[in-house]
């Protein structure tokens, strides 16, 4: 039977506030064990939670980045559970009334667009991280990720493959790092998603039941793990058997999943308010205030690079891929630098070079205003391209500008006509072999011809000026 | 007119972890059966066009600034915990990974 697949996904993201979301411990986690602690997050009786402002202020961005509807009330509540990971036995959450809901976000997918309804997004606390020593009966809480802020991110059961949910996890993590609001690390659990998958015969509209895939360190891991999932419940089905619904953890040296919890053990968490935290109002003011402060978003600013730019949708969308990148190049195109010819610059060479160097695009010792400079140079005839890639490593290296370097290196191009004549003739005058086999017809000489020109100027030629000359003076 | 069964007590109980002897169980089904009892008493009144109450405080928007404070120090964090290696508090070895 031809089935298809229905999946919803859930994202946990950290948000990089200063401070911790109800306390003012450090919201950094990767220090020694348990350092970034006080009583609130340590679940010590009788203390006050208070919400951070800047927490409520991040989930906005993202909500209205998601095309949310934002709460105008909303409230915190417990989810009671007993775990090491929480010493109060309640998570602090969001359970009815979210902050944010209602949402939608444009994914690509092969030959066209499609829309991801969002159902939620909620603000809550991260856990304490465990760490189990083998071989040992216990285990280690370190209460230093208790209290990061967490905003989970919910969809509607939109996605149909494992390369939509792809398409969805990566469009996301661009808006969260374009909104700046995380660094989206999943091997560091910044960022963790979790897939509820289940199928159906195709043309049916019923759900089936679902199986829920959760720790998976990568969205490629995601990918293969839904992948997988698919094929397994779909040999099930064609066997005969039921679908258990179950939470299956991922296996990424067997590419398999595994049961890690059925549904009967699942807990019935007694959501209620919390009383310690009062509601959260978000009038239109402030709602208002939040949007203005939203940058361009990735999907708007690819658009934008298309129409005012002239670029391909392919190269737009690796100029806006993030928002550094989409800075840069803006920069390099408003310091003079035509925008194709500063879009290859920057996805080639130069992006190619930050690699080698182990460097991201922020962190470029060329500024963007010195790129265009180089590329400004090439277009106005003081170097050719072949010096300008050259050129470019030297700049990042030494820092210096290519116009200083020019200088320096004594690489101006040589386009005096006269000059590079002489040179022509003298190279001609040296290899009269090549000279008849190309008089003769055999085209290849031509090339020869040309480096052997090239080797004499040092590269710096005239390439337009070299090949015009040449052709003249081997046709006469 | 006990809605509460011996049952919903033994299964609320083990969701908070708690072991009730036989006459505490039994109170229990009383107790419960009667603050259910009392909400249904609320329920007769008409409270059409009443605001539903989703909070019991009359107040919003407390808000802490995002500005890191000071923390405790690892000792300090650590002076009550029942077991520690020095770093960490140890507790029974977890298995299953989940909650
Ligand atoms: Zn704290």
């Amino acid at each position: 039977m031809e089935y298809e697949a229905v999946i919803g996904m859930e994202v946990h993201v950290e948000i990089n506030t200063k401070s911790k979301v109800f306390c003012a411990c450090n919201n950094d986690f990767h220090a020694p064990p348990n350092t970034h602690v006080c009583p609130v997050c340590l679940g010590m009786p009788g203390v006050l939670p208070v919400l951070n402002i800047g927490m409520v202020e991040a989930s906005v961005a993202v909500g209205l980045a998601l095309n949310c509807k934002i709460s105008r009330w909303s409230k915190m509540d417990r989810k009671n559970y007993f775990y090491p990971d929480l010493a109060k036995n309640y998570q602090i959450s969001q359970y009815d009334l979210p902050l944010c809901h209602d949402g939608e976000m444009e994914i690509d997918i092969e030959g066209g667009t499609k829309r991801i309804g969002i159902t939620r997004a909620h603000m809550e606390e991260d856990t304490a991280r465990n760490t189990h020593t083998i071989g040992t009966r216990e285990s280690g809480v370190d209460f230093n990720r208790c209290g990061v802020p967490l905003l989970e991110i919910v969809t509607e059961p939109d996605i149909r493959s494992a390369d939509e949910a792809f398409a969805y996890l990566t469009a996301l993590k661009q808006i969260l790092q374009y909104l700046d609001v995380s660094d989206c690390n999943m091997e560091e659990g910044s960022l963790r998603a979790e897939a509820n998958i289940s199928i159906r015969p195709k043309g049916t509209v019923e759900f089936g039941t679902k199986t829920e895939v959760k720790n998976v360190a990568s969205f490629s891991g995601v990918h293969k793990a839904i992948d997988f999932e698919i094929r397994r419940q779909r040999a099930a089905l064609d066997k005969g058997d039921a679908i258990v619904q179950e939470t299956r953890g991922w296996d990424a040296d067997k590419g398999i999943t595994f049961v890690q919890r059925s549904k009967e053990s699942a807990h019935d968490y007694r959501y209620f308010p919390d009383p310690d935290l009062v509601p959260v109002v978000v009038d239109e003011a402030w709602e208002q205030r939040i949007r203005e402060s939203l940058p361009e978003l990735p999907r708007a600013r690819n658009h934008r690079f298309q129409a005012e730019y002239a670029l391909s949708p392919y190269d737009a969308g690796v100029v806006t891929s993030t928002r550094a990148m989409a800075d840069y190049y803006e920069a390099t195109v408003k310091a003079g630098a035509p925008a194709k010819l500063a879009a290859n610059w920057i996805m080639g060479d130069l992006q190619g070079m930050l690699v080698e160097r182990k460097l991201d695009i922020a962190q470029c010792p060329v500024t963007a205003a010195s790129l265009g400079e180089m590329i400004r140079l090439i277009e106005d005839g003081t170097i050719n391209g072949k010096i300008a890639k050259d050129l470019l490593p030297e700049m990042i290296d030494s820092g210096k500008s290519a116009d200083l370097l020019v200088k320096e290196k004594g690489l101006v191009q040589i386009s005096d006509r006269g000059e590079l004549e002489a040179i022509v003739r003298g190279v001609l005058d040296a290899n009269p072999g090549p000279v008849e086999d190309f008089k003769a017809g055999k085209d290849r000489a031509k090339g020869f011809l040309v480096g052997q020109i090239m080797k004499a100027t040092k590269g710096k030629g005239n390439p337009k000026l070299v090949n015009e000359i040449l052709e003249r003076l081997l046709a006469s | 007119m006990s809605r509460i069964t011996e049952k919903d007590v033994d299964y609320v109980a083990g969701l908070a972890q708690l072991v009730l002897d036989g006459p505490t169980k039994a109170k229990m089904v009383k107790d419960l059966g009667e603050i259910l009892g009392y909400i249904d008493k609320l329920n007769e009144l008409d409270t059409t066009g009443v605001e539903p109450m989703m909070h019991v405080l009359d107040m919003s928007n407390v808000y802490r600034q995002d500005v890191v404070g000071e923390s405790l120090t690892q000792d300090q964090a650590l002076k009550n915990a029942p077991k520690t290696d020095g770093a960490y508090f140890l507790v029974p070895r977890i298995l299953d990974g989940e909650h």
